[in-house]
């Protein structure tokens, strides 16, 4: 009775959450393996840009290498795949820590920093880090890359999905998919028990204003390079399942692109929300393929514009999306949804929400 | 002995692009604190600019002034229409929005003129000249000599014209010079105009070396970075001083220590070391920050 009750009045954004889950979890079923392997990309670079958002949006830091850390988590599971033949579900974790470590490390020299030399450093990190790969070579092999086999999925996960399907054979795409989507769930669970507890309210106090949040006792340095450490494990939880999902690491898996990509998601998606970075996921993935798509499919744009737009296009969507949302929407695409959703409640409900006496959600600024 | 001798003319002319880059890096962060990530894709889409006008059969000395007066209309534009809206803006913000033009200016070039790299026609005889039983081609040589025109000029505009000393004051108080009638936003884009001219000196002088596409200068930018790092982000002559420094040290560690491909570590290596070791760098001043 009491459950039910509660249920009722759960505020929105949990039956948002509940739709979103059951999305994650019956889309296998509906869609072809190949689509799976998309969708698997979406929920990593969730995960990775869950991890940014932990550092940019709540602590107040940047980074521009998010993606020289993700091929630090992702050649920690290549070899260990490839040359200790370890487990490669037990090398996610091993992959995710040891990339955490990396993070701390840098957030100690981040914590003498300003906002604008970090950008700098951790831009160049990113700019250095395919050469750095290079090196050592007996270990990395250079640039052909390492191979990773694609696993196959368990016994009674392939029963459970043929039973679901009707006899759909699960493929390793669609297996992965679903190793990629509990260690999502789990990953954001943490961050939200993360955020919305003591170590998060920390982080925002220390991000909005540092002098005041030391006064008050919190251990600034402590929080700034425990969110670089966090935000690191994320991204190398995410590079391990980026290079067991494709199958392959090389130095050029991991360019300066890729840390630009992860940025843009964070930003359009929004930053310090929760949202976000699903949202921001979904878009860094899928909008240079839909933008390319769009204009190889309108008649009226010439061929010759057309295939140039297949290369360069991404980038120009990327850099004018970026411009665009950070002068007309700095609080990305989960702000937008807000306001217009507190546009619309105020039309409905006329000004002010007296019914729970709850304020507006502060409008977070980057 | 030759070789070191060699090795260092050489390092002192990639030292002149970095210390060009690094200059207008400085102009940018003195006018309104910031680091401007897109400097090394504007130089790159001037020197395309320079390189139509070349191709078309525009003289090369002719062309050269043209790309620059058009470099610093493209920076003044920029400046009003991109960075304006965010000029208040955190920093987190515009350092973003600086990234995303440099996506957009490297996205636009690939779109215009493609990925393929192309051979930039160089107005120096790659003929070599015999110093103290070093040689030293022509090409180094008058990279330098440009390299350093250019500096001794934004000298000269910065301290003995009205504008610089507008632009200087600009930077320095703003308030203060609103009151006294500088046209203190103007001032911006002005210097953004500056920076870009600048800039695209540094691209014009590399092109020949490198090939020019649209990623020529992503490496570049980093060696720029590490330059005003090292000579301290507000300090001109700290930029020079800084280029000239990073640009033997590369190319002696890319000779006898690190080997090729691990030169772009060391520049990572310095800019590391100095913000760890020395955040003012060599010129700069220290910061204090009211609490």
């Amino acid at each position: 009775m009491q459950t039910m009750q509660r249920l009722r009045s759960a505020p929105p954004r949990y039956w948002l959450v509940l739709v979103a889950v059951v999305f994650f979890v019956g889309l296998p079923t509906v869609t072809t393996s190949f689509q799976s392997s998309e969708w698997t990309q979406v929920l990593i670079f969730a995960i990775v840009i869950m991890g940014l958002n932990i550092l940019v949006g709540y602590s107040g830091q940047i980074s521009l290498g998010h993606g020289a850390l993700m091929a630090v988590g992702a050649y920690t599971t290549a070899i260990l795949i490839s040359r200790y033949q370890v487990n490669y579900l037990l090398t996610i974790p091993v992959a995710g820590l040891l990339t955490g470590l990396v993070g701390f490390l840098l957030g100690i020299p981040a914590l003498r920093l300003s906002a604008l030399y970090l950008a700098l450093a951790t831009f160049a990190l990113a700019v250095v880090t395919p050469s750095l790969i290079k090196r050592p070579v007996a270990l990395t092999h250079g640039v052909d890359g390492i191979l990773i086999a694609s696993p196959d999925p368990p016994r009674l996960a392939s029963d459970t999905f043929a039973a679901i399907t009707g006899g759909t054979v699960m493929t390793s795409d669609q297996w992965l998919y679903y190793v990629c989507l509990v260690i999502a769930l789990v990953l954001f669970w943490l961050a939200w028990n993360l955020i919305r507890h003591r170590p998060g309210r920390a982080m925002r106090a220390l991000r909005d204003r540092e002098v005041a949040a030391a006064a008050y006792g919190i251990n600034v340095a402590g929080y700034k390079t425990m969110a670089f450490g966090i935000s690191a494990f994320y991204a190398g939880v995410g590079g391990a399942l980026y290079g067991i999902t494709i199958g392959f690491v090389s130095p050029d898996t991991f360019p300066l692109a890729l840390s630009f990509q992860l940025l843009v998601g964070a930003v359009i998606g929004g930053l310090a929300s929760f949202a976000g970075p699903l949202l921001g996921g979904v878009f860094s993935f899928w909008l240079p393929i839909a933008s390319s798509q769009f204009v190889s499919s309108q008649p009226w744009i010439p061929a010759g514009i057309a295939s140039g737009f297949q290369k360069a296009g991404p980038a120009v969507t990327y850099g004018a999306l970026l411009i665009l949302i950070m002068i007309f929407a700095p609080n990305g695409v989960v702000g937008l949804i807000y306001a217009g959703y507190a546009r619309l409640r105020t039309r409905l409900r006329g000004a002010g929400d007296r019914e729970t006496g709850q304020m507006p959600p502060d409008p977070q600024t980057v | 002995m030759a070789e070191f001798i060699q090795q260092v003319v050489s390092g002192l002319a990639s030292g002149g692009v970095f210390a060009s880059l690094a200059l207008a890096l400085v102009l940018i962060y003195n006018a309104m604190g910031l680091v401007n990530f897109a400097q090394g894709e504007m130089a790159m889409f001037a020197t395309f600019i320079a390189f139509t006008l070349i191709t078309r059969g525009v003289n090369f000395w002719f062309a050269f002034p043209l790309t620059l007066a058009a470099a610093f209309v493209g920076g003044l534009v920029i400046e009003r229409v991109v960075i304006r809206p965010v000029e208040r803006a955190p920093v987190l913000t515009l350092v973003i929005v600086t990234l995303g033009l440099a996506t957009l200016i490297n996205g636009a070039a690939g779109f215009l003129y493609g990925y393929v790299p192309r051979s930039f026609p160089s107005p120096f005889s790659t003929q070599t000249v015999n110093i103290l039983g070093a040689f030293a081609s022509y090409q180094d040589l008058s990279v330098i000599a440009v390299s350093a025109i250019v500096l001794v000029a934004i000298y000269l505009l910065l301290q003995r014209t009205t504008l610089g000393l507008s632009l200087r004051a600009a930077a320095f108080h703003p308030e203060a010079s609103r009151l006294l009638g500088v046209r203190v936003s103007w001032m911006l884009a002005v210097g953004w105009g500056l920076a870009s001219a600048v800039g695209a000196v540094s691209g014009i002088m590399v092109a020949p070396v490198l090939l020019l596409e649209p990623n020529m200068m992503q490496t570049i930018i980093i060696y720029a970075f590490a330059a005003a790092v090292l000579g301290g982000i507000e300090s001109p002559l700290g930029a020079v001083v800084g280029g000239l420094i990073v640009g033997v040290t590369v190319n002696l560690a890319g000779a006898y220590v690190v080997g090729g491909n691990l030169e772009l570590a060391v520049a990572l290596a310095i800019i590391v070391a100095v913000l760890v070791i020395r955040p003012h760098g060599l010129f700069g001043r220290p910061s204090a920050r009211n609490v």
